[in-house]
């Protein structure tokens, strides 16, 4: 492999494979707290708002519940987020100390977001008790933007890697000169940013109304759990097409900036007009095997007609050709297929609510938005393993090769071994808690309201 | 994808304070440059972080050492209600400090990441497992649970700031070349950082100390008044200790700074020693007022202090502030975020801490 250094490669190697997979072990565990970080207050919100304007007990308990779960989970994911800042210097030392000055500023604005969020994140959480309604009510608002303000500028950085501009370097290779404009609104933020941001709405909103869907099909079918469904799942049944027409975009950007990424996604071997587009499969240089074979529909995705060229994998030279063609098509096609089942689910609970008012009664919609949560995390992780080994073998696209900035430390096996550990005594830990609250929740019923100032009366059961 | 063609230094730029002052308003040879003014800024993270993450670390000190659960319920009950609201703010200044040094200084990031991956490592694993204890003890309820939780997060309170003491104590020490990839053990093994990581958990232990009898003294808790005192004054005088024989090790392995603090840095040192023998006084004395302000004065003096005396080094003695610095215009942007962060974060900031001290704020 020409271009590649002289190490000793297979020590090299083993480091750049493992510090890869902790890194990707420890972004897909913080993303979905990220996520609740990112959407859950926009719900929680939602629900409060409801509660104080039409004086509604339920919605009032939901808001209060969700606002302690969200403590526990902006917990979790503060400390999973201060590791993957650990990280950045403690597995890419080379990266960070090359290109830290020209794209470590969007995390300084995020470090702002986080902050504030942090903050109004303490005030409303433990303002229930002693702040009035409406005034508890806006010291939440903050979140909500600073939320999106932080998913903004993570992942400005992350589209920065994917499409670098505006800095530059000298003959050694240091950059010398910087424009941080130019970084952060980079050619690929108003694509990967929206989607991100789009996601983490519909993970939170179908993974909310998935536990409310769960405790439907177990018989507690009282107001309390149909309002827990039915909020965040309107939020998430509202974005979830603003969402395909995003990644759609998103997908003819791809195709067009960083054309290897897309080959390897579309499993385009050779170059040319009338690509076929392949729906599941193997990839194989010669070829993929088991696929859906639909003739000239990629071409047409790409550029709206049949004789759209798209670049294939072997106009690529070999060592700038992303690995795992096979896990990037798959991970792509399950996305976009998690994607519009989403969507149809969205339309299915549209038209009853359009001609009922009413959730549809038969179980298998319960059923599906039980399981809707879960299928929303996997479309995000496999969203975010085609945009990340899609880029490979480059940490920033044309500039720098992951193999040049990864740790010559040892040990990053054991490392990972030992975070595996940790962060499954982590989640497990955070799944327990959030449990114990939740049956607490419901043997204590309507005491754990009692003692909120603001909240209306109670009626009796 | 720009390349931008010219070359110009990186660095050594006047500062111009930018907004703030013209061009033509810095007189020839003005010595701040932009990037003293970003490490200053660092210094500025660092300093709020030793203070409020620093007594969030102590108060798990006091926690860990508070006795059984009998014994141990209400000093316990007093560090929980002081930290719940807080303590997640209070450690957003770890990442600040994270993201300015590699946006402004990335080659002294990559350097000290490089090199003391092992102290680091150790202190991020004591954030997740102090941050997780912490959350989780006050979710559960079953006394064995909390029991558990309670020691998860106590024991790496005290962890995790000694590992941070001895990153810091190994760059005092000049053990992180500027190239990177200096020696993973010998490099923070050694008399100066192991010392400063004891200094850390001393003083942080101290702030908490203070800060928590004023907390006690404002809801007129007498018992836990007179239980964080004793303490305060116990951990005051370790820390002063700890601090004298590292003076001693300093002398013997950081020549560079050890020389101009005790000359350049001879006033904050000055300083810090009569904040630390005013607390003793207001202590012995049984004042509240001015205790806090003293207490984190002392704290505030040592660090600036080692700033001054490792100046004008970011990595004694290989890595100059100037040299390590980012291009102008990513300056820039850390300063225009450092003042943003001072006009948005600070006031929302002050309004928790208020609320806060109000009892506004509890479960």
């Amino acid at each position: 492999m020409p271009g590649l250094d002289a190490l000793p490669l297979a020590a090299s190697e083993s480091n750049l494979l493992a510090a890869r997979e902790l890194m990707a072990f420890t972004l897909a565990f913080h993303i979905v707290l990220a996520c609740l970080g990112v959407a859950l207050p926009a719900m929680i919100l939602s629900a409060n708002w409801l509660g104080l304007k039409r004086d509604d007990a339920d919605a009032m308990r939901l808001a209060r519940r969700w606002s302690k779960a969200m403590g526990v989970t902006f917990a979790v994911g503060a400390v999973t987020g201060t590791v993957l800042s650990f990280e950045f210097g403690l597995l890419w030392p080379h990266f960070m100390a090359r290109f830290g000055d020209a794209f470590g500023i969007a995390f300084a604005i995020e470090g702002l977001f986080f902050f504030t969020e942090a903050i109004f994140l303490a005030i409303y959480i433990y303002g229930w008790k002693r702040l009035g309604g409406w005034a508890h009510w806006w010291s939440g608002v903050p979140m909500v933007i600073t939320g999106i303000g932080g998913a903004f500028s993570v992942v400005t950085a992350n589209s920065w890697m994917n499409q670098p501009q505006g800095f530059a370097l000298d003959a050694a290779g240091r950059v010398v000169e910087t424009e941080p404009l130019k970084v952060i609104f980079n050619p690929a933020w108003h694509y990967e940013v929206p989607h991100m941001i789009l996601a983490a709405y519909m993970v939170v909103g179908f993974l909310v109304a998935s536990i409310y869907a769960v405790g439907m099909l177990r018989g507690r079918r009282d107001r309390l759990h149909r309002l827990g469904l039915l909020i965040p799942l309107t939020i998430a049944c509202v974005v979830t097409p603003i969402q395909l027409f995003v990644g759609d975009t998103a997908a003819r950007e791809v195709a067009d900036h960083q054309p290897a990424k897309f080959a390897g996604m579309e499993c385009i071997q050779e170059s040319g007009e009338r690509q076929t587009e392949y729906i599941g499969g193997i990839c194989t240089s010669d070829g993929v095997k088991g696929s859906i074979p639909i003739p000239d529909l990629d071409s047409y995705l790409v550029g709206f007609s049949a004789d759209t060229e798209v670049t294939g994998l072997a106009d690529i030279p070999a060592d700038e050709r992303p690995p795992a063609n096979t896990l990037l098509h798959l991970a792509f096609d399950a996305m976009v297929g998690i994607g519009t089942a989403l969507l149809l689910l969205g339309i299915w609970f549209g038209f009853a609510w359009w001609r009922r008012r009413e959730i549809p009664r038969t179980p298998w919609f319960l059923r599906a938005v039980a399981v809707s949560g879960a299928g929303a995390i996997l479309a995000l992780w496999f969203g975010w393993i085609v945009t990340e080994v899609g880029r490979q073998p480059w940490i920033v696209q044309g500039y720098m090769r992951t193999s040049e900035a990864v740790t010559d430390a040892k040990g990053i096996w054991f490392a990972f071994a030992g975070v595996l550990v940790l962060y499954a005594a982590l989640g497990t830990g955070a799944i327990l808690v959030l449990r114990a609250m939740s049956r607490r929740w419901r043997s204590e019923g309507e005491a754990d309201e009692a003692d909120v100032p603001y909240g209306p009366a109670e009626a009796p059961a | 994808m720009s390349h931008m063609a010219q070359r110009r230094p990186r660095h050594e730029l006047p500062v111009r304070l930018l907004l703030i002052m013209p061009s033509k308003g810095a007189p020839e040879g003005w010595p701040v440059t932009r990037a003293d003014v970003a490490a200053a800024i660092l210094w500025t993270g660092a300093t709020l972080y030793a203070l409020f993450g620093g007594a969030d670390f102590g108060a798990g000190l006091w926690d860990l050492i508070a006795g059984d659960a009998e014994a141990g319920e209400r000093p316990r009950g007093l560090i929980q209600r002081s930290l719940t609201p807080v303590w997640e703010a209070n450690h957003v200044w770890l990442i600040f400090i994270l993201v300015v040094l590699w946006t402004a200084f990335p080659e002294a990031f990559g350097a000290i990441m490089s090199t003391l991956y092992v102290p680091l490592a150790l202190a991020a694993l004591g954030i997740v497992l102090r941050g997780a204890g912490f959350a989780f003890r006050k979710s559960v309820r079953r006394l064995s649970y909390r029991r558990a939780m309670g020691a998860v997060f106590a024991l790496s309170s005290v962890l995790t700031p000694f590992f941070m003491g001895t990153v810091v104590g190994a760059i005092a020490a000049g053990n992180v070349p500027a190239s990177g990839d200096g020696d993973a053990f010998t490099s923070w093994l050694q008399p100066l950082p192991l010392l400063s990581g004891a200094l850390f958990v001393a003083s942080g232990a101290y702030l908490a100390a203070i800060f928590l009898v004023v907390d006690a003294a404002r809801v007129e808790d007498k018992e836990m008044e007179g239980y964080f005192s004793s303490r305060a004054l116990v951990a005051g005088l370790v820390a002063g200790a700890i601090a004298l024989f590292g003076l001693i090790a300093l002398h013997s392995e950081a020549h560079y700074v050890y020389d101009r603090l005790i000359v350049e840095g001879l006033p904050l040192v000055i300083v810090s020693i009569l904040c630390g023998f005013g607390v003793l006084a207001l202590l012995l004395g049984r004042r509240r007022r001015g205790l806090r302000p003293l207490a984190a004065g002392a704290v505030i003096a040592v660090i600036w202090g080692w700033g001054v005396a490792q100046f004008p080094y970011l990595l004694p003695t290989s890595l100059k502030i100037g040299e390590a610095a980012a291009p102008g215009p990513t300056l820039d942007a850390v300063l225009i975020v450092f003042v943003v962060a001072a006009i948005l974060v600070l006031p929302a900031l002050g309004l928790l801490y208020w609320l806060s001290q109000r009892e506004l704020l509890g479960e």
